[in-house]
Formats: structure tokens, sequence, C-alpha cells
């Protein structure tokens, strides 16, 4: 086996060494009749690079590949293109096979880079302070509204209808077991989210308001009524980014003036992976800092007065509080925020900009030209580099036979809310740098041929 | 004016219906550097043993118990900005929070200095 | 107060900053070279990627377009390759050498696995395309699934879970789905006092009480406290096995049997399966779930502190309660995502989702890849080598370290030690920080919580003879100086990028974000 370095002659010496006659004597606590004598029956045997390489090449072979093929899908993961010393730089051995920073005096390259990466994702949020990452977006944003009950003593959760349904979908699952209550109904087919509807359902029991900006629909709102009318009540505006992009050209939900704002940073550096690993993203207001899940790097001295890092305020933490913890999360998503963090000092203030409006320029072509073909209708009055088509007829299909055509032609909204039968015409269509005008050509043709 | 100590490592001072409450000198050395500490608001009421105040190290959490059931009359907000006070003098300037007392005779089970004394020499 | 005695210096000692023999101007000492924040060095106008040309379009951003400056600053990609090249080389690594860090299994992290995770079929693919263009994603969670299933003797397998804390949520939600299914209303959930934190912190999470079962003298858990303290009241147990100690619950048969008897569920943390995978199954000895973490059995890199992967194998009373997505095979080959819009009747009692999408994809092809190369017969020696590996640490340190439970027989994949009998005023903190000169990362420190000054070191199978050896020796090397009160240790590191650092300080004051330099400020003013 070649990543088993003990010969032969090396484990009988140490067997010596620990006076065992077997090595079955180092197992003897495990009941013998439970105990394995030899390899697992009907499971392969160990195989040579060559073999597993190609057996997973196989696997790899049936996906279509969203960089083969003109791609326009977003819903929370986007594509985007990630410079190539990204991956370098997040492949050296003492990024990737570090431990988290337990011992600062040996991991300052970790422990500064989230320092950085906390200081770029509170300055992107609009917030005072950054944690060191979540799992992902979802996570983080039921993190949010625990963390908001915390806070305000309150268990009833307003989730905007603009919330992606996944991230919905864990609230749900997780306030059944915790006793939060939450307001939520899916979205309807609108140019505008429904601010309004919003405030108004704000009462005494409120303890947050959960927004999306932009939304599932990629719809843009201000936030900043909604922002006043929370924090009128006694509760916490939560805004949610799924395409942290997007704040390269718009204002951020903190300057607006939410408390908490969550996020996925996949955009950045991460790729799109089927899913995961992705890095959630958690900022809030100086303020609430002590209530915050996650792990947090804070700067200061050592021994000589040196600059250093260290973690810190730990004792909100799982390993010392245990079951007072503010969350039970242990390990987080530290490499996907190296990457987000390389990706984000690469593009710097000026990148960012320009990637965001690369973005928008692109959406906004692609919706013109979508919208003119027959029947299909643009929803959105306004969008970054996401809006939602109303076609004449189910946009599963739709979306399934584009497939067939080698065309990944957005999201169906019928996937997202297989029972919102109001919703199934509805197809969400992200347009990033990665998209040529030529590929928004093709989808168009194609689109217009199936709908003929 | 007397003092009591309790098994838990809280000191009380009474004076009058007013009881003054921190952390031993004992129980500071065992926490290590204080970092911060979370005193109850004005108002809030406590029965013997209830969960009144925290205080954190770098490692550790714990818990400050009310060593006698009353009504909080002041938190020590010096040390929100000033936690190193429990260390430097837990007995003195380094106290929690103040409360009025509900029921004196509660403060019959309290250890004295002595006790209290043996009762960590034990330990 | 609720006393506990984790009191230890969290500050250098005030006499401990001996000046270096002399100082360069740069600070920089040869190869080690000082790196600045890159708001020190960027720049808001320089950046180090160049952007395909924006068509001519209006704005639809429904006037929302952020006027104020971010904050953000840029280098050019020769800065930026220089920056994280420079601050890796301030972190110790698996790469670079023995990681004995107790209960993290710091294993050799296999570059097939990266190389198999970059594959565009794999990397390239978004979550939501549709189902018959992602067969062999698919075919990747199932194939891992199905030996997560055969390793541990399951009857099935949740995905999804981000990390190992994140499995035990999602174990603890199965557990309690199906007493509420039974309409059954329990509400406490029994955890050891060795376990690690996040056991009683997910347990709490979701609202149960957690109270604590004492271990016996050996390290293990009191049965018959265990037994006892069983009732209609309780859910179920958190136990892991091999447990912190480094022991193997030998009567978690006997618990399983008990617990099943009071009504309640067996939830097993798996952060310790190294030691096992190959040698027993869990399913045969009572377990109603298990979290796995890819990223210390499977071999997945930790990254600094993640991402992780937490996958939850469950018996069959747990298994319909498993979480939403999960894949399934029907009869004709073909996969499918089973979510919300498949879910039909037949899987009505599933909690629900607990992630967007569907899991770790990136983790499940290293694992996949990992478990492949080793198969069933290599993933055996595996444990055997990771428990003769402990084993010989063990016997070779126990005459100058206190091995508590040494005596009592063989540990498992990891070696305990205590701090008794070092000097005076020596503690496990000062060994810690000498290891650290003699060039490794130290192991892991005051924790299980049942013994004083603990040090777990747990050195993996993948580490040779002549490592085991060269750490072996250093260990005795520090702990002797320990015992002799050998004050240099004190002031330990003496040759790592930093010195003892100030944790008072940053937890007294905390600086979480840069902000610029006042002067800067005031001159920008000007």
């Amino acid at each position: 086996m070649r990543y088993l370095p003990l010969t032969t002659q090396d484990r009988s010496s140490m067997l010596a060494t620990i006076g065992a006659a077997a090595i079955d004597d180092l197992f003897v606590d495990i009941p013998e009749e439970a105990r394995l004598t030899g390899p697992i029956h009907g499971l392969p045997m160990h195989a040579p690079e060559m073999a597993v390489e190609r057996h997973m090449k196989a696997l790899a072979s049936q996906n279509l590949v969203a960089g083969d093929v003109p791609f326009f899908m977003g819903a929370g993961a986007y594509r985007h293109h990630v410079p190539a010393s990204v991956d370098h730089l997040i492949q050296r051995g003492e990024f990737l096979t570090a431990y988290t920073p337990y011992q600062p005096e040996i991991a300052q390259g970790t422990l500064q880079m989230l320092f950085e990466f906390q200081t770029q994702v509170a300055r992107l949020l609009g917030c005072d302070v950054a944690n060191a990452s979540m799992y992902d977006g979802s996570t983080a944003c039921w993190e949010a509204i625990g963390m908001a009950r915390r806070i305000t003593k309150r268990a009833t959760a307003l989730l905007s209808s603009g919330l992606h349904p996944h991230y919905v979908g864990v609230a749900k699952t997780m306030a059944r077991f915790t006793g939060d209550a939450l307001v939520h109904q899916a979205p309807s087919l609108t140019p505008e989210t429904d601010i309004a509807g919003l405030i108004g359902q704000i009462d005494k029991n409120t303890s947050c308001v959960v927004v999306q900006y932009p939304d599932i629909l990629g719809r843009v709102d201000d936030l900043s009524a909604l922002a006043q009318a929370a924090q009128a009540a006694g509760a916490l505006l939560i805004a949610v980014v799924t395409e942290p992009v997007a704040l390269g050209a718009l204002r951020s939900p903190g300057e607006m003036g939410a408390d908490i704002v969550v996020g996925e940073g996949q955009s950045l550096g991460v790729g799109l992976q089927f899913g995961g690993p992705y890095v959630g993203l958690f900022g809030c207001k100086q303020k609430y800092v002590r209530q915050m899940p996650g792990r947090l790097c804070g700067e200061t001295v050592d021994a000589e007065g040196k600059r250093g890092f260290v973690l810190t305020l730990s004792t909100r933490e799982q390993h010392i509080r245990r079951e007072k913890a503010t969350s039970n999360i242990c390990t987080n998503s530290g490499l996907c925020a190296l990457a987000f963090s390389i990706h984000m000092t690469l593009l710097g203030e000026k990148g960012l900009r320009g990637l965001a409006e690369v973005n928008h320029a692109m959406a906004v072509t692609a919706a013109e030209r979508l919208e003119k073909i027959a029947g299909v209708k643009l929803l959105n009055s306004s969008f970054f580099n996401e809006f939602t088509l109303v076609l004449p007829k189910d946009a599963r299909s739709i979306v399934r036979a584009l497939a067939d055509r080698k065309i990944l032609g957005g999201v169906s909204l019928g996937r997202l809310y297989p029972e919102e039968a109001d919703l199934a015409n509805g197809l969400v269509v992200a347009v990033t740098e990665t998209a040529t005008l030529d590929d928004i050509e093709a989808f168009a043709t194609n689109l217009e041929e199936l709908l003929a | 004016m007397s003092r009591y100590f309790t098994e838990e490592h809280e000191w009380v001072e009474v004076e009058g219906k007013i009881a003054t409450v921190g952390i031993t000198e004992y129980a500071q050395q065992q926490l290590g550097d204080v970092v911060f500490v979370d005193v109850p608001a004005e108002g809030k009421q406590f029965d013997k043993g209830d969960e009144a105040a925290v205080v954190e190290s770098v490692k550790a959490a714990s818990d400050v118990y009310s060593p006698v059931s009353g009504t909080i009359v002041e938190g020590n907000d010096v040390l929100a900005d000033e936690p190193g006070l429990v260390n430097s003098d837990p007995e003195g300037d380094g106290w929690f929070f103040k409360l009025e007392l509900t029921d004196a005779g509660e403060l019959d089970s309290l250890m004295d200095e002595a006790a209290y004394k043996k009762f960590v020499a034990d330990l | 107060m609720s006393m506990n005695n984790q009191g230890r210096p969290t500050r250098p000692a005030e006499d401990s900053a001996a000046s270096p023999a002399f100082a360069t101007s740069t600070g920089n000492r040869a190869l080690m070279l000082e790196e600045a924040l890159i708001f020190e060095i960027g720049d808001a106008n320089r950046t180090g990627v160049d952007l395909p040309e924006a068509p001519k379009a209006a704005s639809r951003l429904g006037g929302l377009e952020r006027k104020s400056a971010i904050g953000l600053p840029g280098l050019s990609e020769q800065e930026t390759v220089r920056h994280y090249t420079r601050l890796s080389r301030q972190n110790y690594a698996i790469d670079l050498g023995l990681f004995p860090l107790g209960s993290c299994t710091m294993k050799h992290n296999p570059r097939l696995n990266e190389k198999m995770a970059r594959l565009p079929g794999f990397a390239d693919i978004h979550p939501l395309q549709p189902i018959h263009t992602v067969q062999g994603a698919l075919a990747v969670i199932d194939e891992l699934g199905d030996w997560l299933i055969k390793l541990t003797g399951m009857a099935g397998v949740a995905m999804s879970p981000k990390a190992g804390a994140h499995g035990e949520l999602c174990g603890i939600l199965a557990i309690r789905s199906a007493l509420e299914a039974r309409g059954d209303k329990r509400s406490v959930i029994l955890v050891p006092e060795s376990a690690h934190g996040t056991n009683p912190a997910t347990a709490a999470f979701v609202g149960y009480q957690v109270e604590d079962i004492p271990a016996k003298p050996d390290g293990r858990v009191d049965v018959d406290a265990l037994k006892a303290r069983l009732g209609p009241d309780v859910a179920g147990v958190m136990i892991t096995n091999p447990n912190t100690c480094g022991l193997f619950e030998r009567d978690l048969k006997i618990i399983s049997d008990a617990v099943h008897e009071a009504g309640g569920f067996v939830y097993c943390d798996g952060a310790n399966f190294n030691a096992v995978v190959g040698k027993v199954r869990p399913g045969d000895l009572g377990v109603d779930a298990m979290h796995i973490n890819l990223h210390k059995t499977f071999s997945t890199p930790h990254g600094g502190g993640g991402p992780g992967s937490g996958p939850v194998v469950f018996s069959d009373a747990l298994a319909p309660f498993a979480p939403l997505p999960f894949v399934e095979r029907s009869e004709d080959g073909k996969l499918a995502l089973i979510e919300e819009e498949s879910m039909e009747d037949h899987h009505a009692s599933s909690f629900g989702r607990m992630v967007a999408f569907h899991g770790q994809m990136g983790m499940f092809t290293r694992a996949l890849t990992y478990i492949l190369s080793h198969g069933a017969d290599g993933l055996l020696q595996v444990a055997e080598d990771a428990v003769l590996n402990a084993n010989y640490v063990l016997r070779s340190l126990e005459d100058v370290l206190d091995a508590p439970f040494g005596a009592a027989g063989p540990c498992m994949h990891e070696a305990l030690f205590s701090d008794n009998g070092l000097a005076d005023g020596f503690s496990t903190l000062d060994i810690a920080k000498g290891l650290i000169d003699e060039g490794f990362h130290p192991m892991t420190v005051y924790f299980p919580l049942v013994v004083h000054g603990a040090m777990l070191v747990e050195p993996t199978e993948t580490e040779s003879k002549a490592a085991l050896n060269q750490f072996i020796g250093a260990m005795r090397s520090v702990a002797l100086r320990a015992k002799q009160g050998d004050p240099s240790l004190h002031s330990a590191p003496h040759f790592a990028p930093r010195r003892r650092l100030d944790e008072t300080l940053a937890a007294r004051k905390p600086v979480l974000v840069w902000t610029e330099p006042v002067a800067e400020q005031a001159e920008a003013a000007e």
C-alpha cells in the first residue's frame, strides 16, 4: 500500500517493543464476536493509482461539464472564472494540510489569512466584523436566525418570499426542533419584491426579518426602510447574499442598515463543485459580536512585541462552552475561505467593480435578447446578473430539453418549488462573465425553437 | 459589616440590606486571565443559586451564582472595560454586583472567612 | 461559580522577551520572511486579473448602485503569489512532518485525491443541473455511501452533513424525529464527561437537556451509572468509540442493548473511526447513528480548519428519518436525486433538508479515491497500523510521562498522557511549546477534560517507524526538561515565526478587522 510506510519487519519489531505477540493483542478490547478477522467480504481490494484514476474518470465523464456548454445557471451557485494562481496557492501543503490554528506560533499563515478574509468580508458586506467562515450560505442563514433569537429573546422569524428555498428548507428543519416560529410563503411572480408586505408583518414577537439581496428571482430592492421598520420594532434585519459579486455593483446590505449579513462565498475562488464545499460568510454589527457563531481571528502581539494573530473570543464556542455554546460548529470552511480571499486579493476593488460591471452588462444583454422571444416575458424591473423569465409553458421540461441540446439554460422554478403550480413557468437565468455573446445567441435560438 | 463565602467560591459582603457579591482570590487564580465579565442589570431578581453573572478567561467560561436571593441594585460596569480587575483585586474593586437581600436568613448557611480558608485548603 | 480548572497562562511571561542575538533591519531571518497585510501592501486601483470587455448596456440595478469605496486592496498576480507563499511558510503542516493532534487524525493527504476532485466532470458541474446530466456525480455519492454502509454494518446513510458536528446534528435530529413519530416526548441526552464539546453543544442546540455520565477510573464509561440513569425521559446517549482517552468502549454492545431496552437510541461519535475501520462494524455493536469525518478517517485535507464532511450512517430504525436530499438507484440502474420534488409518499418521514444542495461533493470524490486506493484489505491495514503506531508511542514514552491508563492495557489510535510528575510550575503548555522548537506540531492539549493537563498523541498510520522514533526522541527530551524544571521552556517557542502570543490582550481588546492606522486617517482627512 503506497500510503503505508511500515514494513512487515517494522511491524514485528514494534510489536516486540510494545510487548505484544500479535497485532490482535492490541484489539482485545473489541469483543471477539464483533471483531473482524479479514477484509470485509464483497468489497474490492486495494488498487494502483492508474486503476483508481480510470474508475473516477469514467464517472466524471458521465457528467455534462458546465464549462463545455453555453451555461446560464445560478440560484445560489454561480460560475465565475477563477484565476489560475488561486488553485495553485491553495494546494500549497502548508495551507492544504494544516489543521485549525490552535498553536498560533506555527499557524500565522492561516491566521493572518483569516484576519485578511474577515476584513475583506466585513467591508464587502458593509459590516463592522465578520467571522472566519461557516459551512455555506444556507447554514450561515440559519445560524443568523438563531443569533437573532438570542439577542432579541424572541422566536418568530419573518422570512422573505424571495429567500432561496433551500435556505428556507434548512431553517424549517431546524426550527421544528428549536421551537422557533417561521413566517414564510413562496414568492409570487411580480416585478418587485414585497417590502411593504414584510414591514406590515413585523410585530412585537418578531426576532428578525430575513431578506435575500438580490433575491431568488434576481430582484433587487432597497432594504433601508425594512431595516428601520425592523429595528423600530426591536427586531433585527438579516440580509442574505448568495452572489457576492453583486456587491461590487450594488450598495451593501450593511450600508442600508442590516444588523447581520450572511452570504454564500462560492462565487469567488471556490467553483461550482456540484454544491460543495462552499464557504459561508457571516458579518454583523460590532455590538453583536459576542453572540456570533463560528471562529474569530484577532490581532495581538507576541513576547517580543511583534504583531501576530490568534483565534479569539473562543468562549462562545463548543469546545469551551459545550452545551451553552452559540453554535455547535467546529470545523468550518477554511480552505474555501482562503480561495475566496486570494481571488478577492487578485481582483481588488478595481477588479471586483469591473467584474460586477461585466456581469451586469452581460445579463442585461441576455435579458434583452431573451425577452424578444415570442411568449417570453422578463419578470424583473431590476436585477444584477440573474433574472427570471416567464415562459409560455412548464420550464422544467424546457430546461431538460435544452440540456439534451447541450445548453444549461437556467434553473426552473419547478425544480425549486415543486409544490407551487403557479411558478411552474418561471425560469431563473444567470449570466456571468463566463458567458459569451455567442452563448447567449445559442441559448436564445434554441429556446425559441423549443417554444415554437 | 461582615463577609460570607460559598463553596462555589463567591464572596458576599453585607451592609444593611445590601449585599455585594464577587469571586474569591482562589477562584480568580483557577480561571487565569479574566477577559470578559457579564454582570446583571439593575432590577433583575434572583433566587439563591441562580446563574447571575458570567466570567470568562481565554480558555474558560464560568457562571457566577447568586449566593443569596434578592434584587440587583447595581452591576459593576467598570468590569466591562477592565475585566483584569477580577484578577488584580477580586475581593475589592473586582466585585460583580450588589443586590438587596430578600431573606437575610439565607446568610446563615454560608461560610465565614475561616471556614472558607479551611474549605479551600482541603480541595 | 461553576468552577473549572482550565486556567493557564494565556500571555507571555514578563521576562520571556529575551532579544535575539541581533536584529535584521527588515525583521526577516534568512528564509523566514515577514509579510505585511494586503491592506498595507495592496492598492484599490491595482488588480491581478484582466477582464473581458463589457458589452454596452443600460444599468438595471434599480438605482442601488454602490457609490462609496469598499476598501478592498488588490495585488498583481506576482505579488499575490508571493504574499500567500510567504504566509504559507509560517504554517506547520502534515506535508512538513508528523502532526500528532489527538482526535484529529492528521494523516497524509494523498495527491491523487486532489487530482480526481479537480476533474472538470466533478469540479465544474452545477448542483441544480438536470439529473440526467449528472449521473456520474450521483454515482460517486451512491458508491461512497455504499462503502460507508458496508464498512459500518449499518442500513442507510445521509451524505449531506457538512462536517462532523453537522453530522452529529443530523444524527440527533433523526433520533428526535423517530421518537416524535411514535409520539414519545423524551427530553434528555446522556453524554460522557470525556466527550468532544460538540456533543453536548449539538444536543442542546436542538433543545435537549444534556446530562453527564461519569467515567470509571479505567477511562471508560461507567456502565452501571449509565444504566441507572436510563428511563422514559432519556432519548439517547452520545458515545465516542474509540473514546477520547484513546480506549475502546468494550461494553458498547451492553450499553446499546440497555438503551434500546429503555426505548432510547445510541449515537456514536465516529471521530475516531480510523482506529477500527475494517476491524469492527459499529452496526454490530448496536449503534443507531454514527457520523464519519471524511477529513479524518478518509484523508480529505483539513485545509487549516475545513472544509470537512460528516456523512451519517443509520440503523434500520433511524434510516427512514434521514435528511433530504439523497441518491436512489432505480431498477434500470439510473440514479435519482430524492429532494423536495421527488420525495413523494415513500420518503414521508425524512426530517427535511440540512443544507442547500447535496453536501460536500469535493470531499466525496477525494474520500472515494482514497477508499478505492486502499480497498477492504488496505483499510484494515490502516486501522492496524494506526493502533500499532499509537501503542509504540505509548510504550516508548510511558517511562518519562505519566500515562494514566497505560497500565490497564493497549490503547487504540491515540496515546494519552497527563502532566503528573512535571517539575513544580511546569505544565502541559510548556511541553507543547517546547515541541514546537523541536520542529513538531504539539499534540492535543488539555483535552479530554477528565485527565489533568491532558496530552493526546495520535500519530496515524501514515508515519514511518523512523518518523515515530524522531518524534519520540523529541518528546522525551522536552518531557525530561519539564521534569527537571528547565526555565527556558517557559519562554518557548524560541525559533517559531512568532514567540508566545498574548491571547489575553486579543480577548480583552478584540481587533477582528484591519483599520487604517490613526495617523494615516488624519493625513487623509487633511
